[in-house]
């Protein structure tokens, strides 16, 4: 048996010399053009940053590909970034293009940095998890291909951060995403008598429901739960913890679509993203109507926010009835809060638009 | 299997990288992998997922860092019916040098699909996709390797932060010591979950949280500084003289009025105890104005996603906090929360649920921290006071 607990490698055997040598030196940088950082140290040091984007989901081929670039030009190293991006990191100026090149070769575009649309963060979906109600990679294929210029340029206002998640458990955290699109289940589960009481413990089962939808079977002779499904939201909680109750419904999932959010604390305080769209259906392999709104969305923003604002400040400021009437997304009584903090929504002023 | 793809081969099309190209690319020399292309397309037929719960499996001595996973068709896809992901922490700020990376490669080559994501959103290096007999082996050769696995389930997640002083200039403490000191304290943390449920800790250097650690985690570092922001007014004068609106794009813009930009003078005038260190000018004027050099950083609590009671921003905790080795302040913080939490936690029940189900004046209470007005937007407005 090997070892245990000897923790992650020590980042400072990782860092190329050029870091080394400025870490905690830095002082300003500037975007030289999409996909291109220039960071100055205060001993005069330049470091350049060519970043690029990654499907996220690759292949350990992929990973060398991307090692044989940096042994050509990094010192040996690369990162990742938060946004599954890689970098490339050089003191050399005259890397910049070749590296630019040879990634591209690859089908990496450089980018995602400034105001631009960079890589989205995303969950597991069809491809690994059991309680997906949506696909994530294949829905962020789809939309990146349609967002392909916003990532290669920084002509929007400000940046614009996607997420997606297949299940409201929201593994990839997307409520504070300018926009997120997260798959939603719309059927009760699917009680399965006979592996409740194989899979299952009732009190825990019971317990896990916030709505308290979930009861003992009234048969004492079955040893399982029933569900009231006037009161389930289909959040899956039971699901997690009883996987006798399956939710997944090829009719019942699909996404949802949240604008407006920031976890930043520039200008206005973070914010959650807020329902746009409460059901699309699932349709593979484009979601083309999912990529439509979201598309629609971005334009109607870059077109009129001002420079700097941020998706959700846009929104504050012109107010949630003109981002309804300027996408012509229909208003609905879904999008009236009837959970936890729901009344901090309600409207308490005679200020409003038309 | 079926070798026919026809929904997954349109993933093939467009600008953007393809993940179908990549498992195809795999698949070629994978069974396990070429199993899973088949899993995909089946459920784009579909529109369900094709994976079950997974069962108890993992690596010994550890509860935490892999993830069991069975297909729902396995006499369809034998290659791919057991397909267990392991979790592995990554290196502080994601740097790696490509020896190691190429070893990560080779050991997946050995042992799993070949498929990976870098990286998950929790931070770690996923690898996406082995057997049950691999679980162990696979293990021994990442240790081996120096590389060891994360979190998951009800225990503390791998830790993560931002780029940090290594590479950005706002960095108000060092992010990636701090991440890698934590890491190394709470090792048995991770990898044993014995908590009510999941916890995280998630580091950003600057108010711009980079890693989303107000959305995202339980213990929310942010950086930020005492002192006042140093403006280079040569510097500001060489923006507006290149055409730069200052006073559109930075001065009205200043959430708490505290710039002002005289045009008389040419210099950009701040109110120190106005400002509320935003990051908004420092963004747009990276050459001429910087954070203060009295960093620290705010730790805030509770941030989460939606499920269960919805979802949370993290709330200030200490308003301001000197980040410094052996960083006793924080580990005996958490060490203070995590008993709290485990004495007074329902199962699934992440530390917001529970402060707001028992009062944050009982959590401060419990946690010896006297209340301060940072911690609030605004007083209560009821009179409902328990004396």
């Amino acid at each position: 048996m090997g070892r245990t607990d000897i923790g992650p490698p020590d980042y400072r055997e990782m860092l190329p010399d050029a870091i080394k040598m400025n870490y905690g030196k830095w002082k300003y940088h500037e975007n030289v053009r999409a996909g291109v950082l220039k960071h100055v140290s205060e001993t005069g040091d330049e470091v350049y940053t060519v970043r690029v984007g990654s499907p996220r989901l690759v292949s350990i081929d992929f990973i060398r590909d991307l090692c044989d670039i940096a042994d050509k030009y990094c010192d040996g190293h690369l990162r990742f970034t938060s946004r599954s991006n890689i970098e490339f990191i050089t003191d050399n100026k005259s890397n910049v293009n070749g590296i630019i090149e040879e990634a591209a070769k690859l089908g990496l575009p450089a980018g995602g940095t400034g105001n631009s649309i960079s890589n989205i963060i995303h969950t597991q979906g069809w491809i690994h998890c059991h309680s997906a109600a949506t696909d994530a990679s294949g829905l962020v294929k789809a939309i990146m291909d349609e967002m392909y210029e916003y990532f290669t340029s920084m002509k929007l206002p400000a940046f614009v951060r996607i997420a997606v998640a297949c299940c409201i458990n929201m593994c990839g955290a997307v409520h504070c995403s300018d926009l997120a699109i997260v798959g939603v289940h719309r059927k009760p589960p699917k009680v399965d008598n006979e592996k409740v009481l194989a899979q299952c413990e009732i009190p825990t089962t019971i317990q896990s429901c916030p709505t308290g939808a979930i009861r003992r079977n009234p048969d004492p002779n079955i040893k399982s739960v029933v569900v009231r499904e006037d009161l389930c939201m289909y959040c899956a909680n039971c699901f997690t913890v009883c996987p006798a109750m399956p939710l997944a419904d090829a009719e019942g999932d699909g996404v949802a679509i949240y604008v407006g959010g920031k976890v930043s604390n520039a200008r206005k305080p973070p914010m959650f993203s807020r329902m746009v769209v409460p059901f699309l259906p699932n349709t593979p392999p484009r979601w083309t109507e999912v990529v439509d709104v979201l598309k629609k969305i971005v334009e109607i923003y870059a077109g009129s926010a001002k420079k700097y604002e941020r998706m959700g400040e846009w929104i504050e400021r012109i107010g949630w009835e003109k981002f309804f009437r300027l996408t012509e997304i229909p208003f609905t009584d879904q999008h009236i809060d009837d959970f936890t903090h729901a009344v901090e929504t309600y409207r308490t002023t005679t200020q409003f638009k038309w | 299997m079926d070798e026919d793809t026809p929904l997954l081969d349109e993933l093939e099309k467009g600008p953007w990288p393809s993940y179908v190209k990549e498992i195809k690319r795999m698949a070629k020399k994978n069974k396990a992998a070429k199993d899973l292309l088949g899993i995909q397309e089946l459920s784009y037929k579909d529109r369900v997922t094709h994976w079950k719960h997974g069962g108890i499996v993992g690596v010994t001595g550890y509860g935490s860092g892999v993830i069991g996973r069975y297909c729902d068709v396995p006499e369809k896809f034998p290659d791919a019916a057991a397909f267990h992901t392991m979790r592995v922490n990554h290196p502080a700020g994601w740097f790696y040098s490509t020896k190691s990376l190429r070893q990560l490669c080779d050991i997946w080559e050995q042992y799993g699909s070949g498929m990976t994501n870098m990286h998950g959103s929790t931070g770690d290096a996923i690898l996406l996709g082995t057997t049950t007999d691999n679980l162990q082996p696979c293990f021994d050769s990442l240790t081996e390797a120096g590389f060891d696995l994360g979190g998951s389930g009800s225990a503390l997640r791998t830790i993560a932060g931002c780029v940090g002083q290594a590479r950005c200039e706002w960095s108000n403490f060092d992010t990636l010591k701090l991440v890698y000191d934590l890491t190394m304290e709470f090792q048995d943390e991770i990898h044993r979950p014995r908590w009510p449920y999941k916890f995280k800790i998630k580091a950003s250097g600057c108010p711009n949280d980079c890693v989303a650690a107000i959305a995202r985690a339980d213990f929310t570092i942010i950086g930020t500084w005492r002192d006042t922001l140093r403006i280079d007014q040569n510097a500001v004068r060489n923006y507006v003289d290149n055409g730069f609106d200052i006073k559109t794009l930075v001065v009205d813009r200043c959430p708490s009025e505290a710039l002002e930009w005289d045009e008389k003078n040419k210099e950009l005038k701040l109110q120190a105890d106005d400002c509320v260190r935003c990051m908004h000018c420092i963004n747009k004027m990276t050459k001429a104005i910087r954070p203060g050099v009295e960093g620290g950083a705010t730790i805030l609590i509770g941030g989460k996603a939606p499920i269960i009671k919805g979802a949370y921003l993290s709330w200030v905790l200490v308003p301001f906090m000197k980040i410094e080795p052996p960083y006793d302040e924080i580990k005996d913080l958490l060490r203070k929360i995590w008993d709290w939490w485990d004495e007074n936690g329902r199962t699934r029940e992440r530390l917001a649920e529970l402060i707001e189900r028992i009062g944050l004046k009982n959590f401060l209470k419990e946690m010896g921290i006297p209340p301060v007005p940072q911690m609030v937007y605004k007083p209560r407005a009821n009179p409902y006071v328990y004396f």
